[in-house]
């Protein structure tokens, strides 16, 4: 088993002739991914990278029955093609775009709670069940099909968790990049939710960052609701306060949102927190070892 | 992105938000036109800035003359103006607010946000108005009020009137209170602001409202469709390497360390700095490169970094993810030969063609180290730094 996604998962790509849904297709086709097909307003009936092309959401999941999309539109766009892909019924989003206004995912966030949809991102890599399915801008060569699940708010330090667990050999089960926004999709609760509840993970790496109190949230769900290992590090604990550390998200302001907070919440959880971004894998072989 | 107040002010009146009658000069004998058109006992010569603490580091004076107004107006203009907020560089001081002086009874605190867990704009009102919010929230919680604005209907009266009553607001001060907010409502997502602070929101002895201070900053994500807001940047209050960068396309945060880092991705240029700190050193920058680490991008990082004149090392740590690592050395290799680097360069790639790309960087002849590793990288690039010291 892994979460959200496996060989099954059928995948359209809105922005799917641009320069982005055309390399990132390519490399997921490679990759194995299941696409079916994309969608450019404007270009419905083309075929492209040998797949068919719709002119809108509705025309792409009747003619191919996926049920989920990643999204490479521009910002200006992003919000639009979310509520497309959730209008279609799709049952799984993935917006890779950086750069969406707040105020425009609030509006988002505010329709999608009245469907049953799972939005992941924007502003994130995507997600990977390693050999089964990948959807998003990561490279599917470092990951390893394994047993530690990983979650993470930034995209190269996900690839940094990644790294290291293939070279340990623990591989993962599937990584989520849920993405350096303020306002998003699946946040790591929800993540750690369907990782203890999935058979093939055992353990769990969590990576977050300065900015807002997600991290100590989860921190209270794994005292009460995880069983399974956690291993966790946290950036940004150099930042200084009031700047935008590159990530819309990452901001210390108004004196929370600090990485010291966070990192003694997930340590009273009994995580593992590693104090380096290279520490990660010997992080959840002792979060392993502790639990045995 | 940040309003300046006299800018923010603008915006309010255009809201049908009350404001002291104000004009803002650049010039400090402009004043004498100012102090004669717009009648008052006194006026207020603000220092414009984009800082909060500007009353206690001496930005803000009650004058009683229009004499005494161009004084104070010469002796703020280029000023560096330092408080609490922007110490220790500070920021210049190219323009002053000139405004009546008002008889005030009370002061409030009125601010509007998107609260991030919430995910929804909140409305933050106080009674103790004139002091920090992280004051009262650190010394009287229980004065601060909260409405929380649904998607669609947006703020509603009753909400206004909620807070309105609990401020202790009486007779026409709660009908014109509940108009302030729902025209701050209207502004805030007409222009796609991510915070709005009003500080104090007074009430006269005549009992009428005004806002005295307004801090304003726009989502830099909605820039692209607030282009009127955007050309109102006043670039000389951002750090200047900063403002570089921005117009480079480069994420740079400028620290105070001696080692420049040069990194893709917002988290990895994170923790890069924290790697830096744990090893003994001391970060210089936050860089974050993007994807697409090309030749060209690799050079003008190199240069933004080499602007801080601390800098005595350069740490580059790049995942290279889809990018093979070949051609960001290649890119590195290009970039340093053009910049014509010539404190040592220490680089940790990762990624497709690893190997490669180290042995194009170990033969390069030039200044450059390869490291194994994240560790590695921060510890050479800290080791380095104590041998030039």
């Amino acid at each position: 088993m892994s979460i959200l996604v496996d060989k099954n998962t059928k995948v359209l790509c809105q922005g799917f002739t641009g320069k982005q849904g055309t390399f990132h297709s390519e490399q997921a086709l490679a990759y194995g991914t299941k696409m079916v097909g994309g969608v450019t307003p404007g270009k419905g009936g083309m075929m492209h990278l040998g797949l068919p092309v719709f002119n809108t959401m509705r025309d792409a999941v009747r003619a191919t029955c996926a049920n989920a999309s990643v999204i490479y539109v521009p910002p200006a766009f992003a919000a639009d093609s979310i509520l497309e892909a959730c209008d279609a019924g799709i049952e799984l989003i993935i917006c890779i775009t950086e750069g969406i206004p707040v105020l425009d995912m609030l509006n988002v966030k505010h329709v999608l709670n009245s469907y049953n949809v799972k939005l992941i991102g924007p502003n994130c890599p995507g997600v990977i069940t390693p050999d089964e399915c990948k959807i998003g801008i990561m490279p599917g060569s470092i990951h390893m099909r394994g047993k530690v699940g990983i979650v993470s708010r930034s995209g190269t330090l996900t690839y940094e968790a990644v790294h290291q667990t293939t070279a340990l050999k623990l591989g993962q089960s599937t990584c989520v990049g849920i993405g350096g926004d303020p306002i998003k999709g699946l946040n790591f609760i929800e993540c750690l939710q369907m990782f203890e509840a999935d058979d093939e993970t055992e353990a769990i790496i969590m990576v977050g960052e300065i900015g807002g109190s997600d991290e100590e949230a989860a921190a209270e769900f794994i005292k009460s609701n995880v069983t399974k290992p956690v291993a966790a590090y946290i950036a940004g604990q150099t930042a200084p306060a009031g700047k935008r550390m590159g990530h819309a998200g990452a901001i210390i302001s108004g004196g929370s949102g600090k990485a010291s907070d966070k990192i003694r919440a997930l340590e009273l959880a009994g995580a593992v927190v590693a104090s380096s971004p290279a520490g990660l894998g010997e992080a959840v072989l002792a979060a392993i070892q502790n639990k045995k | 992105m940040n309003l300046h107040e006299y800018q923010a002010k603008t915006m309010l009146q255009k809201y049908g938000i009350p404001v002291p009658r104000g004009q803002v000069i650049a010039v400090a004998k402009e004043s004498i036109a100012v102090t004669s058109e717009i009648t008052s006992d006194a006026w207020v010569v603000k220092a414009q800035v984009h800082a909060g603490g500007r009353g206690k580091a001496g930005g803000v004076k009650v004058v009683k003359s229009a004499s005494e107004a161009q004084k104070i107006a010469s002796e703020l203009l280029g000023k560096t103006l330092i408080t609490y907020q922007n110490a220790p560089d500070g920021q210049p001081v190219n323009q002053v607010l000139i405004e009546e002086t008002l008889p005030i009874a009370r002061e409030l605190y009125l601010s509007m946000l998107v609260d991030r867990s919430l995910e929804r704009v909140v409305v933050v009102a106080s009674s103790a108005g004139g002091m920090d919010i992280e004051e009262i929230a650190q010394n009287s919680p229980e004065k601060i009020l909260q409405e929380i604005c649904d998607p669609l209907s947006g703020l509603v009266d009753y909400q206004a009137r909620n807070l309105a009553f609990k401020l202790d607001l009486v007779g026409e001060q709660v009908g014109a209170f509940t108009k302030i907010l729902k025209g701050l409502y209207r502004l805030f997502k007409e222009n796609d602001l991510a915070l709005l602070e009003i500080n104090p929101l007074v009430v006269t002895s005549t009992g009428k409202l005004f806002a005295l201070d307004c801090k304003m900053s726009i989502d830099d994500n909605a820039l692209y469709r607030q282009k009127a807001l955007a050309e109102q940047r006043d670039w000389s209050q951002e750090d200047s390497k900063e403002a570089v960068a921005h117009h480079a396309g480069i994420n740079y945060i400028a620290l105070n360390g001696n080692i420049g880092c040069m990194v893709n991705g917002a988290g990895l240029a994170m923790a890069t700095m924290d790697l830096i700190k744990l090893h003994g050193g001391a970060p210089a920058n936050f860089l974050d490169v993007g994807g697409g680490a090309t030749a060209e991008t690799v050079a003008k990082a190199f240069k933004i970094i080499m602007a801080d004149s601390n800098v005595k090392a350069i740490l580059v740590n790049i995942f290279g993810g889809i990018m093979r690592c070949d051609i960001i050395a290649e890119g590195i290799i290009t970039a340093v030969k053009e910049v014509g680097m010539q404190i040592p360069v220490i680089v940790r790639l990762e990624g497709t063609n690893v190997d490669l790309g180290k042995e194009m960087l170990r033969t390069s002849g030039l200044n450059i180290i390869s490291a194994d590793g994240l560790t590695d990288a921060a510890k050479q690039a800290v080791q380095s730094v104590k041998v030039v010291a």
